[in-house]
């Protein structure tokens, strides 16, 4: 039976119009780039608040003074030039020529100097311009930034995710910068200007026709989509509607976006953010507060398997505080190799010897549901492992993030599976784990194992004013040693960060800061 | 009737201000019982921050005061219809919700109209024909519908019609590269809301089936359908304007009970196909502890819900003269 002409005329025309919109999915042709992200940024302006939801866009919206390549070396970028003055006590920049914001105004030293102390006064990484005292502007194009005391973090501190020159004459208007509703309508220097910001639903971005570096950006229009569920981004991805995403990490997704024709999954770029795996242990609290117990629970723990089997080959060991590629990471540390017998041995020496059931002692572990890959399933074979050795492990999964952030934070735990980043340099995202003036009664990812080692306070505190790098390098790599062997905290994992693409796509961002810096080089090919 | 109607109105808008009042004071206590709260999960997306930060965010959103007066705070707000502010976004709650309303009533409206046809015909049919293989299919697959879990045959019909055919888009509302205006961007728009809708439907189909069949069978049996038929009428007069109409008496009664389910229904279809509606945001918004953000949402639920059951008492009375004279 063959349907009559009407019907068919009908029939043709709505397959037509369902059809059309799909034409549209192919963005080559009109030089955009539709980037898939998961969660919502609260808002874009990185100068008041961590996180990479807000750094991705606001690499984009803002140029910084520097940027970095892949080889951890910083690159002029609205600083055309550096120089440290005064026994490295000042750091002068240079103000790049022709560079203006988006509403064309010129940038000019004063500019830098608002933003640099916005950002020491209202970033929640304290530690990272501490040490600045303030910035003179002794003409438009100079901005000399005067340290208390030597400051070598300072250079990575200027990179896109923590410093964005802001156009003072936009934002400082009195208000609180943290709450300055300016902050979701921002005015910036970046390679693309915001034109829409619709939160939890897209950001929109046009190319600066006036960017100030010649022939970028690349693309005409960066459109972000924001996703809630993993799985949903991922069928975009393999439907070609989205084109590009960022620290994927699912180790299923990977698998199977790696096998799609015309999508590429590389875990190249982004190598700053140094994301890693651990076990925290509760050293305030027995049976943790005594070095053996936590070196047996890590001798259980066995991270070939977890990165070898659990994560099929797509993660890294973490061996210490420190990830590996980083310039301070030290390879030579007590690695834990799975050794049953010395765990035993070394619970009994803390005497907790089996009881008549086998039993050694009870404990619990927290953590939370999001990445089942990291933190589920890890805490299901940790507890299967250490019933081998006598030890009863209670799982005790959040609900969500505030659940298993109020657990940890106020230091009910035993032990905790975490997910802590390096975040450049060690002054930035290491020292705040380990010194003994953060143990902070509520403060997440602060030194919520209650560790404390004077010697690591020592070490830390003199690393962070050394100016030559070799001798820093030394005090990094006593740290690393120290702190592997008291096991505040077992590494289990580098996340492995992977950037999914269409194979289309050139000019990655694949530096250190990955797609937290400008994509002013990426293009269709 | 317009007598009648008004004052089941009027009756009603009493006993949704008591219920309102009640739900805010539950919602609120409920809410402020679990571990945890929104500077959580700013400093967590900060990656940390000093004691002096969080202190200083904890009083800014008056986090720091007792509950009885954070409670008595919040309803001397929403009486003057003041939802708030979303701590996380910085914006008001209401603006918020009444930008994502319209999608979501779109959504489960949708939904709610697919499950009635569909689950209606089918069950009409399988009564016609009881015993046929088309009934024994119609109950197979509302059954499956109603069994799966939402998340679940969202994946996998996205799977199916996003990707493997790609005759619909992953997700979102809309195209937001394409910029359509007008009779396009209604088209796009619902093109959009095909596959999320019927995975919302699918719930429901099997209810509005197996119902639809069961008061079918009930009244095909009745003597004015027999009456109807010995009269000579043709077999789709009988069925659909005889029969039908009294069978739907019970299918716009659940109906009507049904527009909440359909609502909690749309927060996870909502997240699995990116529909920036109240369900997507009722889910972002638990996920970060916005207290007041879950609060407002909350309450415009139980006013949509209570909206929805007035309607159908409403179309109840349309629907069957007998209500409107006991009225």
């Amino acid at each position: 039976m063959t349907p009559r002409p009407g019907i068919r005329a009908m029939l043709l025309s709505a397959v037509f119009a369902l059809a059309a919109p799909i034409a549209a999915h192919a963005q080559k042709d009109t030089n955009t780039l539709i980037w898939g992200m998961i969660g919502a940024p609260r808002h874009l302006n990185p100068a008041v608040q961590s996180g990479i939801l807000t750094m991705e866009p606001g690499a984009q919206i803002f140029a910084s003074p520097l940027r970095f390549d892949e080889h951890w070396k910083p690159q002029p970028y609205l600083a055309e030039s550096w120089k440290f003055e005064d026994g490295n006590k000042s750091l002068v920049l240079k103000v790049a020529k022709d560079a203006k914001f988006h509403d064309g105004r010129p940038i000019t030293s004063a500019d830098f100097a608002y933003s640099i102390m916005t950002v020491k006064n209202n970033h929640p990484f304290q530690s990272m311009m501490a040490p600045i005292e303030r910035v003179d502007t002794p003409n438009p194009e100079t901005a000399i930034i005067r340290l208390a005391k030597p400051h070598p973090a300072i250079l990575d501190v200027l990179a896109p995710p923590f410093c964005p020159i802001l156009p003072k004459h936009y934002f400082d208007d009195g208000t609180d910068p943290k709450v300055n509703p300016k902050n979701s309508t921002p005015i910036g220097s970046g390679p693309f200007r915001l034109v829409e910001f619709k939160p939890g639903e897209h950001i929109i971005m046009e190319k600066h026709k006036d960017f100030f570096l010649k022939d970028r950006p690349k693309l005409d229009r960066v459109i972000i989509r924001l996703f809630k569920d993993a799985n949903s981004l991922a069928l975009a991805l393999e439907a070609k509607e989205v084109h590009f995403t960022t620290f994927a990490d699912a180790i299923a997704t990977l698998d199977r976006l790696a096998k799609v024709p015309g999508v590429e999954v590389t875990p190249k770029g982004g190598e700053a953010i140094g994301p890693i795996n651990w076990l925290a242990f509760n050293t305030a609290k027995k049976p943790f507060d005594d070095v053996r117990v936590r070196q047996a629970v890590s001798y259980v723990l066995d991270r070939e398997f977890i990165t070898k089997r659990l994560h099929r080959g797509r993660s890294v060991i973490a061996t210490g505080p420190i990830t590996p590629g980083a310039p301070f990471y030290l390879d030579a540390v007590e690695r834990y190799r799975p050794d049953a017998a010395k765990a035993e041995q070394l619970l009994d020496a803390a005497g907790l010897r089996r009881n008549a059931s086998g039993t050694r002692f009870a404990t619990s572990i927290d953590y939370g549901q999001g990445r089942p890959d990291y933190q589920q399933n890890i805490a299901e074979y940790l507890k299967a492992q250490l019933r081998r050795i006598g030890v009863e492990l209670e799982l005790r999964p959040a609900a969500d993030f505030p659940s298993w952030a109020t657990r940890v934070s106020s230091l009910e735990f035993d032990m905790a599976i975490d997910g802590v980043f390096n975040w450049g340099d060690p002054v930035v995202g290491v020292h705040r784990t380990w010194l003994t003036s953060n143990i902070r009664k509520g403060v997440v990812w602060s030194n919520t194992q209650s560790y404390s080692n004077p010697r690591v306070d020592e070490l830390l505190a003199n690393a962070a004013v050394e100016p030559n790098f070799d001798k820093r390098k030394a005090m990094y790599h006593e740290f690393q040693r120290i702190v592997v062997n008291d096991v505040p905290v077992a590494f289990i994992n580098v996340f492995p960060y992977h950037m999914i693409h269409d194979v289309r796509l050139k000019g990655l961002p694949q530096t250190i800061w990955g797609s937290a810096s400008p994509i002013d080089e990426m293009r269709w090919e | 009737m317009i007598a009648g109607l008004l004052q089941l109105i009027a009756r009603r808008l009493v006993q949704a201000v008591g219920l309102l009042a009640a739900v805010a004071i539950l919602n609120f206590a409920l809410i402020h019982a679990a571990p945890g709260d929104i500077v959580q999960t700013i400093v967590g997306e900060m990656g940390g921050a000093t004691e002096e930060t969080i202190r200083a965010l904890r009083q800014a959103y008056g986090l720091d005061r007792p509950f009885h007066e954070q409670l008595l705070i919040y309803l001397g707000r929403v009486a003057t219809g003041d939802l708030g502010t979303s701590v996380y976004f910085n914006s008001p709650v209401l603006g918020l919700i009444v930008d994502r309303i319209p999608t979501t009533v779109l959504l489960v409206s949708t939904a709610l109209i697919m499950a009635l046809v569909i689950g209606t015909t089918l069950g009409v049919i399988s009564a016609r024909y009881p015993r046929s293989w088309f009934s024994s299919i119609a109950n197979v697959v509302a059954l499956f519908g109603f069994s799966a879990p939402v998340f679940w045959s969202g994946l996998l019909l996205l799977l199916t019609f996003a990707v493997l055919v790609p005759i619909v888009p992953t997700g979102g509302y809309r195209n937001v590269a394409r910029n359509a205006t007008g009779f396009a961007y209604a088209l796009d728009v619902a093109h959009h809301l095909l596959l999320p809708a019927f995975t919302l439907a699918l719930i429901y189909l099997a209810l509005y089936t197996r119902l639809s069949r069961a008061s079918m069978l009930e009244v095909m049996g009745s003597d004015y359908v027999r009456t109807a038929r010995a009269k000579g009428l043709p077999e789709p007069t009988v069925l659909f304007k005889h029969a039908l109409r009294n069978a739907l008496l019970p299918i716009v009664t659940i109906a009507g009970l049904q527009m909440s389910a359909m609502f909690a229904g749309a927060v996870l279809v909502e997240t699995v196909f990116t529909w920036p509606g109240m369900g997507l945001l009722a889910y972002e918004s638990i996920q970060r502890r916005d207290n007041q953000l879950i609060l407002g949402i909350l309450l415009t639920s139980a006013m949509l819900v209570i909206i929805g059951n007035l309607l159908t008492d409403m179309l109840y009375r349309v629907i069957d003269p007998r209500i409107r004279t006991e009225g």
